[in-house]
């Protein structure tokens, strides 16, 4: 229980939190504003760090290694998408379909469970190695910048007709149907710019570890959801602006970790981590479903009909 | 303007639960008509304008829009013609999305989504005017989000979303029918305005036979999947409500039960 200690993981705490942040908005993305649950994710998370490594150590260079991931994602997602959209299996099997797809891939991708990329050898564009470095190399600057960068983006994006039918759709898929708005089209998009984005958190969090892990996914949905819970209760009030909501979620994943590594310093082991993360999250579903049950107020007569 | 020919649809064929709720439809609008429908609980009013829509297709005829045969064309593909206000005013738009965010998407009905701006400085504006012509306050609240609004407001705003991009079709089902007198009698009255400075070919469906007499040029009552009355011009005009449940009854050949249906 050295304080110290615990003052040593922080960087590295707030570096990962940073990583799944960039996961966290894709989750976001379906889960928020497509209002879909998407289980493809748990397989997208090792699916983009297993690209990387192997592009990588073919000679492929980062940044195109790094596209590639994304890419891959965006063909995750692409599966999912037509699983759901073409052939009308409901949202949530269509992603575990996939998901479970997936651990095949990743592992005929990697050839094995486990694939290891020496930091030495390679450029990579963040290594857990800095993260207590005082550089331009230092993780938390880098991913910090990656997540700026991808929000910038999104923001533009959503601002456009394409990602205002992609909001509508998410809103009301039948009024958005009625406004010509192909609505198989967009939520498929959304699938895949979201697992796009988880495949690129991954591609960083393999850098940043060093390896890429067929298990390095495993429940990334609930972490993703905690993050977007995290950031929406603590912010969810005073950050309207689109942009600020995703940087709430960046936030959230970051007291996420940060809570983590606390975790682990009260001496509590990391494995336990998985159960703790599934208990808040099915607390924090669960409140405005009793809060509409138990707590409601009588519903105002007259007030929602007059114009 | 609409050519409804023959058209047939069953629900859950095959099941005890199946349904014939349209049975060799037919029905020509022209350029302009304003046609009001009426008919009991489930005489497939909602179904009619649904086909329109292409909500689903039907099993067989024919449905062409302005020349263009539309039967095999998925709903979003038809938008292009058609506007639409449904009964629930919750199904006309995008409640977490703002007010004008709802007209910018409802201005683009028909044109691939592109990664334009979503809404110009110009439509700004001109949202802000045709707001103000609406009368609900709803000019100075352009970035309140849709969920907010009344189900009033809400169909005033559906209704003028319809009309952004000019339809060669109104569908109107009901849209009155989940508000109080004041409020439906306010919104009716502006559904007439907007058909009449747009010139649009409107289907309104309505239970109340007063409304279906007195708007539009032309009134038909469904009965069973079928049109069983229908009547315009001068005659239109002359109807009363007495007249119309006596056609009723002589065409459907039922008596009182059947009219109560209809007048609930
Ligand atoms: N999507 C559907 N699935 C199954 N049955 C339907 C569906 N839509 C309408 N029906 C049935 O078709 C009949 C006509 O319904 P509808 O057109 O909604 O009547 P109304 O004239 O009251 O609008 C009803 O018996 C209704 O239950
Ligand atoms: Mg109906």
């Amino acid at each position: 229980m050295n304080p110290i200690a615990l003052l040593n993981s922080l960087p590295g705490a707030v570096s990962q939190g940073l990583i799944w942040g960039i996961m966290a908005i894709g989750v976001y993305l379906t889960y928020k504003i497509l209002d879909v649950a998407d289980l493809t994710v748990d397989g997208t998370m090792c699916t983009g760090g297993a690209v990387f490594i192997m592009l990588t150590m073919a000679g492929w260079s980062i940044p195109a290694a790094l596209l590639a991931s994304f890419a891959a994602g965006m063909l995750a997602g692409l599966a999912t998408g037509l699983l759901h959209t073409a052939c009308g299996i409901p949202a949530i099997l269509s992603g575990i379909l996939t998901q479970l797809a997936l651990y095949s891939v990743n592992l005929r991708i990697m050839g094995k469970a486990n694939q290891p990329i020496n930091a030495n050898n390679y450029k990579l564009l963040v290594s857990s190695r800095n993260v207590k470095v005082l550089s331009v190399e230092n993780p938390i600057l880098v991913v910090g910048i990656v997540c700026l960068v991808v929000i910038a983006l999104l923001y533009w994006f959503f601002g456009t007709e394409l990602g205002c039918a992609l909001r509508s759709t998410g809103s009301n898929p039948a009024m958005s149907r009625a406004q010509g708005i192909n609505t198989n089209f967009t939520t498929v998009l959304g699938l895949m710019l979201s697992n796009g984005l988880v495949a690129l958190s991954s591609a960083l969090l393999s850098q940043y570890q060093g390896f890429a892990d067929v298990s390095m996914g495993r429940g990334a949905i609930v972490i993703g959801l905690a993050a977007v819970i995290i950031g929406d209760v603590i912010f969810g009030k005073v950050f309207t602006n689109f942009a600020l909501k995703l940087l709430s979620v960046v936030i959230g994943s970051v007291i996420y970790y940060t809570v983590y590594s606390l975790v682990i310093w009260l001496g509590m082991s990391g494995d336990d981590m998985k159960l703790i993360t599934s208990l808040i999250v099915a607390l924090f579903l669960s409140i405005p479903y009793w809060k509409g049950k138990y707590f409601s107020k009588p519903a105002k007569k007259g007030g929602a009909a007059n114009a | 303007m609409l050519e409804i020919k023959e058209i047939w649809k069953t629900f859950n064929a095959g099941t005890v639960n199946e349904k014939q709720a349209l049975r060799g439809v037919s029905l020509t609008l022209n350029d302009g008509d304003f046609c009001t429908v009426i008919g009991g609980n489930g005489a497939g009013k909602s179904t009619m304008l649904n086909a329109v829509a292409g909500t689903w297709t039907v099993d067989s005829g024919t449905i062409s829009i302005g020349g263009t045969d539309v039967t095999r064309l998925p709903e979003y593909k038809r938008a292009k013609f058609i506007g639409r206000v449904f009964q629930d005013p919750m199904l006309g738009t995008a409640p977490t999305m703002q007010i004008i965010e709802n007209l910018a998407l409802a201005a683009r009905r028909g044109q691939t989504r592109s990664l334009k701006w979503g809404i110009t400085k110009a439509e700004k504006e001109r949202y802000q005017e045709l707001l103000r012509g609406l009368d609900l306050g709803l000019e100075d609240r352009l970035t309140s989000k849709v969920g907010l609004l009344s189900g009033g407001q809400r169909q005033a705003l559906t209704l003028l979303m319809a009309s952004l991009q000019k339809p060669k079709l109104l569908l109107l089902d009901e849209h009155t029918a989940a508000l109080d007198p004041k409020t439906a009698a306010k919104v009716l009255e502006l559904s007439d305005r907007i058909v009449e400075e747009n010139h649009l070919t409107t289907m309104m469906v309505t239970h109340n036979m007063k409304d279906a007499i007195v708007h539009g040029n032309r009134l038909i009552m469904m009965y069973d999947g079928r049109i069983v009355i229908d009547v315009s011009g001068e005659e239109k005009k002359k109807l009363t409500v007495p007249q119309l449940l006596d056609l009723f009854s002589k065409v459907s050949g039922s008596d009182e039960a059947d009219d109560k249906l209809l007048l609930s």
